[in-house]
């Protein structure tokens, strides 16, 4: 078989004129047509989704520029909201947003974590582990409003009472400092952990399945028992992956509005009880804004943003993290 | 340790360097019969090699030996391991205990992702070691052969080293614990002849100390390293394969003058 160098060579490096008999022929030209419509289509998908989350960005700042000239930092500081006498500080929703997530992140983490250990670790047989976890991601389908409903009918009234105890027995403790009379932070904290329960579940069972064979073999290979194994071996190997979880959690509490709408309370104070009607961001945007003015919009674009930027700064530090624990580590 | 392993201690008098003796009937998993009469005896301060041609069951052989494949659904053992004069199947043995005694080194380097000084002080944390630790990691080190090249970067990770070099820490943070058998299950069959060539020189070092088994499929490495062969083949009948021990003896005898064909046929290369 005989190999000539194209004429065309000088254009087409590599392009050899291979008898036609040969198996061996360079791609078609339809099938080089395929495969660069899809990396044209793959390239445009990427720039589409830039280009909204910027476009969203800018909006949400140039809508928010009045809010910021009129009202400055002291909107950061500032703790009375009365749209009547245009005063808007949104310190105590700042204040409730950061709260209620973190505990939400603590209990949700706490039961997500665990779950996700449970699921993974060889402590059901496989089937029953993979009907739990379907329940589990079941709970991420329900819709938002009809957690809320749940949490008025069901979560208030049953730990009133147990709240009531707590505040008589332990006042003295900030946390326990006032009674529950009806939304608070502590049911919008639990509802939410639930919420974010699965997304923190399934992030972390992927992790640990990720950990390879061979390095669960290698903790039971040096003689760890079952929890050994789990707790010094598959846990840490696994940690960025989980912390990941957590973050994406933290993400999704700080934005959830419609349960907390129902369940925080709306009321704008400043308090370390846990049993104290408070407000959040998302909360306070979603109530407002159906009776907004041209002024309000512009505070209220004002408060979209700084929660953006607290989402944010999450999501940064997160990765930040994540990258500070895998630094040195090639593989 | 004896105490911890077992109550009815019988002590094997007659042979006194025997430290396994491992009378493999039957190994099943699930319905599949995958080794079938064979048995094994491993003698203190040498190397016993394992070969066979691919599916004869030889590391499933060592592996049954710490009990790693309790880890596997469906593992069935029939017969005895007899561990310095207990029997490690015995009624009511952890097998998180035998494992203990018996270090296991893999084929796939499997550091964990921990500092190279971590990895190897697992053991000694997992067995609630009061000494220096610093002391035994540095000795481990040592004795693996790899303290040299690691001793200004302990706190790096494990993961970081070349693959040569992660092998030989999981050989460290086996033998930290000194336990009594190191089972190496072709421990060189990831990684290049230049490495391969510095784990065989560390394991013909560390008979020293310690007794090994290892499984090999590279009859080269057997005759470099190993004191005594064991020859397995895999009977393929019924659409079934069952490993089975076909020959043991001193390597020597096995590769000089074997005693039956199916040796004689493997080691010359006459073997499909």
């Amino acid at each position: 078989m005989t190999y000539k160098i194209k004429r065309d060579a000088m254009e087409k490096p590599f392009a050899l004129d291979v008898d036609t008999d040969s198996i061996c022929q360079p791609p078609s030209s339809s099938t080089l047509l395929i495969d660069r419509t899809f990396r044209m289509f793959a390239r445009l998908g990427v720039f589409v989704v830039l280009a909204l989350v910027v476009a969203l960005v800018l909006e949400i700042g140039v809508k928010a520029i009045p809010g910021i000239q009129k009202y400055g930092l002291d909107m950061l500081t500032g703790t009375v909201w009365d749209v009547g006498q245009q005063q808007f500080g949104i310190l105590p929703a700042i204040w409730g947003t950061l709260y209620s997530s973190l505990i939400a992140l603590l209990i949700g983490g706490f039961f997500g974590i665990s779950m996700a250990i449970f699921l993974t670790q060889d402590f059901l047989p496989a089937r029953l582990a993979a009907v739990f976890r379907t329940i589990v991601e079941l709970l991420a389908a329900i819709p938002s409003v009809v957690y809320g409903l749940w949490g008025i009918f069901v979560v208030i009234p049953f730990i009133r009472p147990l709240t009531d105890v707590l505040n008589e027995s332990f006042g003295w403790i900030p946390f326990f400092s006032s009674t529950l009379s009806g939304p608070g932070l502590l049911p919008a904290a639990l509802v939410l952990a639930i919420m974010i329960l699965p997304t923190i579940a399934a992030v972390s069972q992927d992790a640990l399945r990720s950990v390879p064979l061979k390095t669960k073999q290698a903790a039971y290979g040096m003689g760890a028992t079952h929890w050994e194994a789990i707790l010094k071996v598959m846990v840490p190997t696994a940690a960025t992956g989980i912390f990941g979880s957590l973050v994406l959690g933290l993400g999704r509490a700080l934005g959830e509005t419609m349960a907390l709408a129902m369940l925080v309370g709306n009321s704008n104070q400043i308090s370390l009880s846990l049993f104290a009607p408070a407000n959040t961001l998302a909360a306070l945007l979603a109530l407002n804004f159906p009776e907004a003015g041209p002024n309000e919009i512009g505070v209220l674009m004002y408060a979209a943003l700084v929660l953006m930027v607290i989402t944010l700064m999450v999501n940064i530090l997160g990765s930040m993290m994540i990258m500070y624990a895998q630094r040195g580590v090639k593989a | 340790m004896s105490s911890t392993m077992q109550q009815q201690a019988t002590p094997d008098i007659q042979s006194a360097t025997l430290v396994m003796d491992c009378k493999l009937d039957k190994i099943f998993y699930g319905n599949f019969l995958a080794v079938r009469d064979s048995h094994v005896p491993i003698e203190k301060n040498k190397i016993t090699g394992f070969i066979g041609p691919s599916g004869c069951g030889k590391s499933t052989v060592l592996r049954s030996l710490n009990r790693m494949n309790d880890l596997v659904e469906g593992f069935r053992f029939d017969g005895y391991v007899q561990f310095l004069g207990q029997d490690v199947y015995g009624k009511g043995v952890d097998p998180v205990v035998v494992r203990r005694y018996i270090g296991m080194v893999f084929q796939q380097p499997n550091p964990f992702s921990m500092s190279i000084f971590d990895n190897v002080a697992f053991g000694l944390r997992l067995n609630r070691y009061k000494g220096d630790i610093g002391d035994r990691v540095k000795q481990a080190l040592q004795g693996a052969a790899l303290w040299d090249e690691v001793k200004d970067k302990l706190k790096v990770s494990g993961l970081a080293l070349s693959g040569g070099q992660q092998q030989r820490l999981c050989i460290a943070r086996a033998i930290a614990t000194q336990p009594q058998v190191l089972l190496m299950d072709e421990p060189c069959s990831a990684l290049d002849p230049i490495a391969t060539r510095r784990v065989e020189e560390l394991m013909v070092e560390l008979k020293k100390d310690y007794t090994i088994a290892l499984v090999t499929h590279n009859m080269q490495q057997a005759t470099r390293v190993a004191d005594t062969t064991a020859f397995f083949s895999v009977d393929i009948s019924e659409g079934s394969r069952t490993g089975y021990l076909v020959e043991f003896g001193p390597t020597y005898q096995i590769f000089e003058n074997p005693r039956e064909k199916l040796t004689k046929d493997y080691i010359s290369g006459q073997f499909s």
